[in-house]
């Protein structure tokens, strides 16, 4: 067993070496070793001898190994930041001749190009979109009007995130749920200009499911809702939420699909919002995961503005996209998600 | 004109009312439209191909007009308007007497059978309500079958419009004498036999045999939990490769009724589905704006094309898909492709040629047009008036050129 870990442990190489402990662990070696000659023979056998190598891991005591252990992080960190010095020095002295910085390889930098990524200029796009179920809202026909309800019988957090989405989302109405079925539901919205069902789904009291329809006979979103946190779990809040329509900010969406999903969120709310309340509602798409923000914003001077987050704050990740209103099952499917087709390369996003 | 049209081998028809043809040999799409303006009215609803020798395509449309497509000329040459679209949109075409007459189906019911440019239908069938799909027998091409949401699937023969040659029953009740709900949501003949295999609503698969005294189906096989929505026949037979509408496509065995396969990749709502006359190649479109092209060998994705707007139909040519038109830039083009066949071990599903969408440039008059038309509809993604709040994040690598122009033909 000993014999053969000698000419294998070559990892050791990479690592630090304290001269003390190394020949403590060089004599315990040699006196584990049952034959020594053997092995120094095959060492000099080979044209490339490298000495016995050492890992921190042959270290037995736990606190000397966590004490080598730090001693080589140190270093480490210690290179580095000498290499860091040294690139900014040179940077001083070149100046604008100097190497460009080095740019970190981050999950969203090395995403795969996506081909369904919209081109603004596609007219065949624009046009799709222009006649597409939000249509009616985008040119100013219709005004959001919002029912909320859940799923049956809800419990304490996710009645509370309903109120509080209500006040977020203007011209929101937050219905009990009483058993009744959504296909029954849709039509009565429907007759009362609703223009959007908001169903939450809850699951052992805490709101974990969010479908979003469109009324009169749009797309309906099916969402997983994760890190919801209600007002009065929030640092630093600001008061409740005014009145005023807020503006909307649907970041990166990119792709098709997201341009679909970022019309839908920015059908929720009123075209025109009131700059007078200064709330801004965010929708930020990072790597398929949506976040939901919603803040209150003052200018302090022309370049400095202060945010103070109000309002719920909330995680969607979506999960289907149906054509038509809810019928889970015999709707039409625009989009699905297939995690295991589709979340198998970590660099590839729908949204 | 004719050269953008010549070589592509698929035909599909979106929601848009832009008719695309693709060559997969030299992996384009084209779009061809017949009006100026683009129009949620001229949505194609099915294709199919006007004679034998499929030098024009009939497009028809939700507003009740069968368009005429020359493939040779690369443009519409004709339109005629069979129906109202308040009888409902079109869910079946086919051609009779190499072209001399049309017979189309609506969702109402109407079968319908138009000869020589009348106005009037010369032979006129109602079929029931609630029509889902209409197909033509391709072997005795009087033939037609019809079948819906509960409405059975009934044979007719043209010639003899009273009544239909073969109407199925419905299943028997199940072991709680509840009556079994059907809807028939495509159909297709068996070549070589009578018999008609359909796919349903509540994802059975059922084998219907007109020789036979029995009328319920013959042999019963489901697949998955969604509504199977499109069925087609490989040229091999024996088998069934039919999608539903959550993007789930598979290959089922007539003899036994079990999956052999599933191919992978679609996403959304399978809306055509299409085997290869020759080739072990099946197209399918559908809602989530792709043309995949998978091989019935191996199952795996051939081919992916992204075309903008959702696809309602599908049309194969019968000759071979990847066929070489030009001896020499051709070839090259082969020779990739075979690559790309073998060295996809492990990117079976999203293997994406480098398909360019290479759209015909338009006229300079076309183009002023379209640049005010683009200062109209010009899309924002954020409903408040500030354009500034809004930010994109573009790709770090620079997207292949894609532009995408559509390609319109003047009013003749």
């Amino acid at each position: 067993m000993d014999i053969a870990e000698v000419p294998v442990t070559q990892k050791g190489k990479g690592k630090k070496k304290k001269n003390k402990s190394d020949k403590t662990k060089t004599t315990e070696q040699s006196a584990k070793m049952e034959t020594d000659v053997e092995v120094k023979e095959e060492k000099t056998e080979e044209p490339v001898s490298f000495p016995p190598a050492f890992s921190l891991s042959d270290i037995k005591n736990k606190q000397r190994r966590h004490l080598m252990f730090l001693k080589l992080k140190q270093d480490k960190r210690k290179q580095k930041m000498e290499l860091k010095k040294k690139r900014k020095r040179q940077e001083k002295i070149l100046g604008s001749k100097a190497p460009p910085k080095q740019v970190p390889k981050t999950i969203e930098n090395q995403r795969v190009h996506d081909e369904t990524t919209v081109d603004p200029e596609d007219e065949e796009v624009a046009f799709d979109e222009a006649t597409d179920e939000f249509s009616a809202y985008f040119n100013g026909l219709t005004n959001p009007k919002v029912l909320i309800t859940t799923s049956d019988r809800p419990r304490g957090r996710t009645v509370k995130f309903c109120r509080q989405l209500a006040t977020v989302i203007p011209n929101a109405h937050v219905y009990y749920r009483r058993g009744l079925a959504l296909k029954r539901i849709i039509p009565q919205c429907v007759a009362r200009d609703f223009t959007y069902l908001i169903v939450i789904n809850e699951d052992r009291k805490v709101p974990n499911g969010l479908v979003l329809c469109h009324l009169p006979e749009g797309p309906t979103a099916h969402f997983k809702v994760s890190s919801v946190r209600l007002r009065k779990e929030m640092k630093r809040r600001g008061k409740e939420p005014t009145e005023h329509t807020p503006e909307v900010i649907l970041n990166n969406f990119t792709t098709r699909l997201g341009h679909s999903i970022g019309r839908m969120f920015a059908a929720l709310f009123p075209q025109n919002p009131q700059f007078v309340g200064r709330q801004v509602a965010t929708f930020h798409n990072q790597r398929d995961f949506i976040f939901f923000r919603f803040h209150r914003y003052i200018f302090k001077n022309e370049k400095k503005a202060g945010i103070q987050e109000l309002g719920p704050r909330f995680t969607l990740k979506l999960r289907s996209l149906q054509k038509g209103t809810f019928d889970s099952k015999f709707g039409e499917y625009e989009w699905v998600l297939k995690r295991h087709e589709m979340d198998a390369c970590r660099r590839k996003f729908q949204l | 004109m004719g050269e953008s049209s010549r070589p592509c081998t698929v035909w599909l028809g979106s929601e848009t009312g832009i008719l695309k043809g693709v060559s997969v040999s030299r992996k384009q799409a084209f779009n061809f439209c017949n009006s100026l303006q683009l129009s949620r009215q001229h949505e194609v609803r099915t294709l199919c191909w006007a004679d034998a020798a499929e030098s024009e395509l009939l497009v028809a449309a939700v507003d009740g007009t069968v368009k005429t497509f020359s493939v040779e000329k690369g443009a519409f040459t004709d339109t005629r308007s069979c129906g109202d679209p308040a009888e409902g949109c079109f869910v079946g075409m086919a051609v009779l007497d190499n072209g001399a007459s049309l017979v189309t189906c609506a969702e109402s019911g109407l079968l319908r059978v138009w000869r020589d440019e009348s106005r009037e239908p010369a032979t006129e069938i109602r079929v029931g309500s609630d029509i889902a799909r209409m197909r033509q027998n391709p072997e005795r091409r009087h033939n037609v079958a019809t079948g819906g949401k509960e409405n059975c699937l009934k044979v007719w023969d043209l010639e003899k419009p009273d009544k239909p040659v073969f109407t199925a029953k419905n299943l028997r009740s199940d072991w709680l004498d509840l009556r079994r709900p059907h809807w028939v949501k495509d159909m297709a003949f068996i070549p070589g036999s009578d018999k008609v295999v359909t796919c349903t609503g509540h994802h059975q698969v059922h084998v219907y045999d007109p020789s036979t005294p029995q009328r319920r189906p013959v042999l019963e096989a489901t697949y998955g939990e969604y509504p199977l929505t499109t069925l087609s026949l490989p040229a091999a037979g024996d088998s069934v490769v039919v999608g539903n509408t959550h993007g789930q496509i598979a290959v089922l065995d007539l003899r036994k009724g079990l999956v052999r396969g599933c191919f992978k990749g679609l996403a959304g709502g399978v809306r055509g589905l299409q085997c290869h006359a020759s080739q072990p190649l099946v197209a399918s479109c559908g809602l989530d704006r792709f043309l995949r092209i998978h091989s019935l060998e191996n199952r795996r994705v051939q081919h992916k094309v992204y075309l903008k707007s959702r696809l309602n139909c599908l049309l194969l040519a019968s000759r071979p898909l990847e066929e070489a038109e030009c001896a020499v830039g051709e070839d090259g083009q082969e020779v990739k492709e075979e690559d790309d066949d073998e060295d996809e071990v492990w990117d079976a599903m999203e293997q994406v040629d480098e398909q360019e969408q290479n759209l015909k440039r338009k006229t300079p008059e076309e183009e002023a047009d379209n640049s005010n038309r683009n200062a109209q509809e010009n899309f924002q993604s954020k409903t408040s008036e500030e354009g500034e709040n809004l930010e994109k994040k573009t790709p770090e690598e620079a997207p292949p050129k894609n532009k995408t122009k559509k390609r319109k033909k003047a009013q003749a």
